[in-house]
């Protein structure tokens, strides 16, 4: 009876971002935990790394895993792009005076915005460490890859010139993430309708909480990296 | 009080519109703002210049009809109050202030200030409504006994007047606070329960072919919203939505 077909319906992409969003919630979860693991930058530290991205890279549940991350970015993106685009033509002429800030959060009018910031951010950084461990020339320690070692190498200001800029920008990526998934946690669970009134409060902190912290967590390891090397 | 005004001029559907600035003096704060514009137009019409079209009726808050663009909000500064119960010692002597119409790909512009809001009246052809005759032979009200809340909720939804202060103010144009009012309204008495899904199925439809904006949970809508209207609707249509796409035949 829909005339304008269920997947095409303005819901059905609301409800797709919102799942795609929380997916990839929990992947930054996983993400970070591992990542902490650099905190030993030591030789144990580097052998307990590198057998770490050894295990991410070949055990076949962690596979299925990262091919939805990866779907999951995608359609995330594309749906995104669709979204943003709708709305821009649902107001043809803009207002001459509007005054957005009085009754909505910055990060809430700009997730576009931000969300093209990770893009970016996620192709330079899959770029500087996925693509090196999947298809880069890499040197082998133990007869595992030594990533441990690239990625101090990579924010050594000592060995790559551009580590200070890098550190920055990885910051100012985390900083992004930190406002969209401000208005993005609590969003998604509005936009499936899990809305009521002892549980929403609960999530929005939770949000907040979520949107400090992981941010805070990743953003940490190339200061401290950078810090200690140099 | 002394005001410069600067107002949206549009001679019709089709034609580029510009802002054009008026002076007034003597200004009373206590003037509600279409009671200022009335003077404005009154002494356009005296020096035989064009007056501005706006759109009004009740003048009391509850018709819905008045709309205008104040300042960058819809209905203008001060929350919970529609352009005509909004009055002029809400501004500052000296201040200037923009008057503009309702912008939206599916409130197209008629003239000036007025905006076709019939997209609003086709979404609710679409199913904001009951399919029995409730009317003549009415029922004792009380033969279906509907909880307090129940009955308080719904009250809270249709206390939307469908002025589309909610499509004006979203940066999307999304028309989901109106539905959303309309659709709960209805869903949460029993009368309105049984078509339930199809009504919101239907409605959401309608709203998509107008060609109103995604929601993206800005929530400046409810902020804006003359009566109210809570985000609470816009989560009850997602989750009517939702089940009844799974579940629909
Ligand atoms: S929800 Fe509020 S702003 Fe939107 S049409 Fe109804 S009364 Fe107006
Ligand atoms: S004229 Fe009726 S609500 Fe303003």
């Amino acid at each position: 009876m829909s005339k304008t077909g269920i997947l095409k319906s303005s819901l059905s992409k609301k409800y797709a971002m919102a799942f795609t969003g929380l997916f990839l919630c929990l992947f930054l979860v996983g993400h970070l935990l591992g990542n902490l693991q650099l905190f030993a930058s030591g030789p144990e530290g580097q052998s307990a790394f590198n057998e770490y991205a050894e295990f991410m890279t070949t055990n076949p549940l962690i596979k299925v895993m990262s091919y939805l991350t990866y779907a999951s970015i995608l359609f995330h993106v594309l749906d995104g792009f669709v979204l943003t685009l709708n709305n821009r033509k649902a107001r043809p002429v803009k207002y001459v005076v509007e005054k957005g800030k009085l009754n909505s959060s910055w990060a809430s009018r700009n997730m576009a915005l931000l969300g093209t910031i990770l893009l970016v951010f996620i192709v330079t950084h899959m770029n500087n460490f996925w693509y090196v461990m999947h298809f880069g020339e890499i040197p082998m320690v133990d007869g595992l890859k030594d990533l441990h070692t690239i990625t101090l190498a990579f924010f050594n200001p000592q060995i790559n010139s551009l580590a200070a800029v890098m550190t920055l920008l990885y910051v100012f990526a985390m900083i992004s993430m930190g406002f969209h998934l401000n208005h993005g946690f609590q969003s998604a669970f509005q936009s499936l309708g899990l809305n009521h009134p002892k549980y929403t409060p609960v999530i929005k902190f939770a949000g907040t909480a979520f949107s400090v912290i992981v941010p805070a967590g990743f953003a940490s390891l190339p200061i401290y990296l950078f810090l200690i090397q140099s | 009080m002394n005001i410069t005004l600067k107002v949206w001029r549009q001679k019709g559907p089709n034609s580029l519109g510009a802002m054009e600035t008026h002076k007034m003096t003597e200004v009373s704060g206590d003037m509600s703002f279409l009671e200022m514009m009335d003077v404005l137009n009154d002494r356009l019409v005296r020096e035989g210049k064009e007056p501005f079209a706006f759109d009004h009726d009740c003048r009391e808050g509850i018709c819905g009809t008045c709309s205008m663009f104040i300042n960058g909000e819809a209905h203008g500064p001060g929350r919970n109050v529609t352009t005509c119960q909004l009055h002029m010692r809400s501004f500052k002597d000296g201040e200037t202030i923009h008057v503009e119409p309702w912008r939206s790909a599916a409130f197209p512009v008629i003239k000036d200030l007025t905006v076709d809001r019939s997209s609003f009246d086709r979404i609710i052809q679409a199913g904001g409504y009951v399919s029995v005759n409730t009317s003549g032979d009415t029922q004792d009200a009380n033969s279906i006994p509907i909880p307090k809340h129940d009955a308080d909720e719904a009250f809270d939804s249709a206390t939307c007047i469908g002025c589309g202060a909610c499509v004006a103010t979203c940066k999307n144009s999304s028309a989901m606070l109106f539905v959303s009012a309309k659709v709960s309204q209805l869903s949460l008495l029993p009368q309105g329960k049984t078509e339930s899904s199809e009504r919101v199925l239907r409605m959401v439809d309608q709203m998509d072919i107008e060609g109103f904006g995604n929601c993206t949970n800005t929530g400046a809508c409810e902020v804006e919203c003359p009566k109210g209207i809570s985000l609470t609707n816009i989560a009850r249509m997602n989750r009517e939505f939702l089940s009844s796409t799974l579940t629909s035949k």
